[in-house]
């Protein structure tokens, strides 16, 4: 009798808690909507006409929208790298410099093989491993100076972003300097057969499309169907317990790392081999930082990543149309600040409730 | 001592300002218990707006109140954030310095290498005269010889009076507090508010008085907030020792200062040197707490293994017991 009366009880609670749970979720989102309007009207510009404007620069053509797809591989690699230390519970604050040593060992590949008449997808695959490689490498360091130093990851990641780019400036300035003047506009160019082709009339190489969904389902598998992923799970929600549990804990941290790192070279590669055929001191092009906000935003969860990865790089993309208006594209960021912003503090707002209520 | 020394050494004094109060504002801030990571886009974000509000009104002081109000008001999300609504002080702090800088960018970006209006030297009479200290320590603006009394106040107010022992107390054992009837989440707000007063404060520092004007990305203070962070954890949480570091961190700026007129090195280079130092003074300060030191020590002959761990105990920092914990009440 007192199971037939609990039943129904738990399921009304439960819906009550998801309708309250998207409520919350879609004021979080109206408000980050009318807070940015508000900014946008301290800088004389329409809202309206602003967000139209950035509809407009995403989805108004072919060539804009494989522009926003172009943008939204690597998005997705990086989220998709960064689930993995999240679960973990680990901050990869470092992405951003792993994708930029990444760029660097995948053009070096490209510099040193250039001239061996290798069969250009040998080459081209190389590289792609090399720009894994080096995120991998550059990962690893966060995570051995946290283990081994007792240096929080954060500062560690964040340190390594700067001397990162350092390096890439470095050898854009020195050893790969352009014949004639170094400039910040970056290396030579790859060899024009390294470049992943686009499809006819866009931006787009159907093989970095591959390469995403590849890494998204690698994800999403990893974390939710193996050992692997269950292990890393409960090393994230309390690692000394999972310690006295027999895991070792020391080499799932630095495995988190690493796979987040080779996740953050093959952006990296994407980035070359496909937009900018060249090292350029922003390697990184913030794919870093943005991924971490839409793991945010999603609380962590694989495959709506994914989805709002693709927002995420429409906004960014459909951003720079902006500028016809007068605007600079900062304002993407703003607005994708103000939503994740919201959409953590709704996640609050909703736990508190929910204990009282 | 010549010239080039003198404007050197008076250039480290100017420039350690805005770290210092940033430093020791987020040192206030994590005391109490929590941890705030918006200061790098806080600091840009006060810069851009102390700068424009002081060109619009023509007023100095405006733009730096409006900097300590933002700054308040950035620290009044993250304490709501944290101490309110329990989420992850981390992702709120990462969340908000993303932001604030974007925000920075974009507002400030018609006011970008406009020439505004800034603070003035104003030499102290009699003290400047005195040979090498005149010159080094009383030929500054105001804010110089604020952060001076800055520095001790806030080093007296920590250590020697009974407000800045319940600090200590709320972000060391908050349950021992508040059984002593301290309003732990209370008092963790208001030093929130305060630190982020403090770091607010920093930014029109900057864009008024040491690195004075706006140019958007090129101002070259994206990063400043991350190493006064580290400052404070290098410092152990200890106003002296982290005024020491602000110190420190301006002489390598001073350095980079002058390589840059003497060598070829391009200058994105040189603002980067700072960060491999951090990491390696944090790797300083934390590593006699890692567990293969510990045992490399003990399986070490006594000489080197006393000299070793006084060393390593000497410069080791530890943070406040309960940083980034929140508190409920039982």
């Amino acid at each position: 009798m007192t199971m037939q009366q609990g039943t129904p009880q738990t399921t009304s609670l439960r819906s009550r808690i998801n309708w309250l749970d998207l409520g919350l979720r879609i004021g979080a989102v109206i408000l980050a909507l009318l807070i940015t309007s508000l900014i946008l009207l301290v800088a004389n510009a329409q809202p309206l006409k602003a967000y139209w404007n950035i509809v407009l620069g995403a989805f108004s053509s072919t060539q804009k929208v494989s522009a926003v797809i172009a943008s939204w591989v690597p998005l997705v690699l990086t989220t998709s790298g960064l689930l993995f230390t999240f679960t973990a519970g680990l901050w990869n604050i470092g992405m951003e410099g792993q994708i930029v040593v990444g760029s660097v060992f995948c053009v070096g590949a490209f510099r040193f093989l250039d001239q061996t008449g290798m069969d250009p997808w040998m080459v081209i695959t190389i590289a792609f491993i090399a720009g894994a490689i080096g995120g991998f490498l550059w990962a690893i360091l966060p995570g051995v100076m946290r283990i081994y130093g007792g240096v929080n990851e954060i500062f560690g990641g964040l340190g390594l972003n700067f001397v990162a780019k350092a390096l890439a400036i470095w050898l854009i300035f020195g050893p790969w300097k352009r014949p004639g003047v170094a400039s910040m506009s970056g290396t030579e160019w790859i060899d024009p057969q390294f470049r992943l082709t686009y499809l006819p009339g866009t931006s787009l190489s159907p093989v970095i499309v591959i390469i995403a969904l590849v890494g998204a389902i690698f994800v999403a598998l990893m974390l939710k169907g193996t050992h692997f992923g269950l292990r890393l799970k409960a090393i994230g929600k309390n690692d000394r317990s999972a310690y006295l549990m027999g895991i070792p804990t020391t080499r799932y941290f630095l495995l988190a790392f690493g796979i987040c790192g080779v996740f953050a070279g093959i952006a990296g590669s994407v980035l070359v081999t496909s937009k900018q055929f060249s090292l350029i001191p922003d390697a990184g092009f913030g794919y870093g930082f943005l991924g971490l906000l839409v793991a945010m935003l999603v609380n962590y969860h694989p495959i709506l990543s994914s989805i709002v990865a693709f927002f995420f790089a429409a906004l960014s993309v459909g951003n720079i149309e902006l500028q016809y208006m007068g605007l600079n594209s900062y304002l993407a960021g703003v607005l994708q600040g103000f939503l994740v912003l919201f959409v953590v503090m709704a996640n609050g707002v909703r736990q508190r409730l929910f204990k009282k209520g | 001592m010549d010239n080039t020394t003198l404007t050197t050494l008076a250039g480290i004094m100017e420039y350690a300002v805005p770290i210092l109060f940033a430093a020791i504002g987020e040192n206030f801030i994590e005391k109490s218990g929590i941890t705030n990571l918006s200061v790098n886009g806080a600091i840009l974000l006060t810069a851009m707006a102390g700068f424009v509000v002081a060109l619009n009104t023509g007023s100095l002081l405006l733009g730096f109140l409006i900097g300590a109000l933002i700054g308040m008001a950035v620290a009044a999300v993250v304490a709501f954030s944290s101490i309110t609504l329990r989420q992850s002080q981390v992702a709120i702090g990462f969340i908000l310095a993303t932001l604030c800088r974007d925000l920075a960018y974009f507002l400030g970006a018609p006011y970008n290498n406009k020439p505004g209006i800034f603070l003035t030297k104003m030499p102290i009479d009699f003290l400047v005269d005195i040979p090498v200290i005149g010159p080094i320590f009383f030929n500054h603006h105001i804010l110089v010889y604020a952060s001076y009394v800055f520095i001790i106040l806030a080093y007296f107010y920590l250590y020697k009076t009974r407000p800045g022992l319940e600090l200590q107390g709320i972000g060391e054992r908050p349950a021992a507090a508040y059984n002593r009837g301290v309003n732990v989440n209370l008092q963790r707000y208001v030093y929130t508010l305060v630190g982020g007063a403090l770091i607010g404060l920093a930014g029109p520092m900057y864009s008024l008085a040491v690195k004075i004007g706006w140019s958007g990305q090129l101002s070259g203070l994206d990063g400043v907030g991350w190493i006064a962070l580290a400052i404070t954890i290098f410092g152990g949480w200890n106003p002296l020792r982290v005024a020491f570091g602000a110190y420190f961190f301006a002489g390598l700026q001073q350095l980079g200062i002058t390589l840059q007129s003497n060598t070829q090195i391009p200058i994105q280079i040189l603002q980067a040197a700072p960060f491999p130092l951090m990491i390696f003074t944090l790797l300083l300060v934390n590593i006699g707490r890692a567990e293969w030191v510990e045992r490399e020590l003990a399986a070490m002959p006594e000489k080197p293994r006393v000299v070793l761990s006084k060393i390593l105990r000497t410069i080791r920092t530890s943070p406040p017991a309960s940083l980034g914990v929140p508190f409920e009440r039982e």
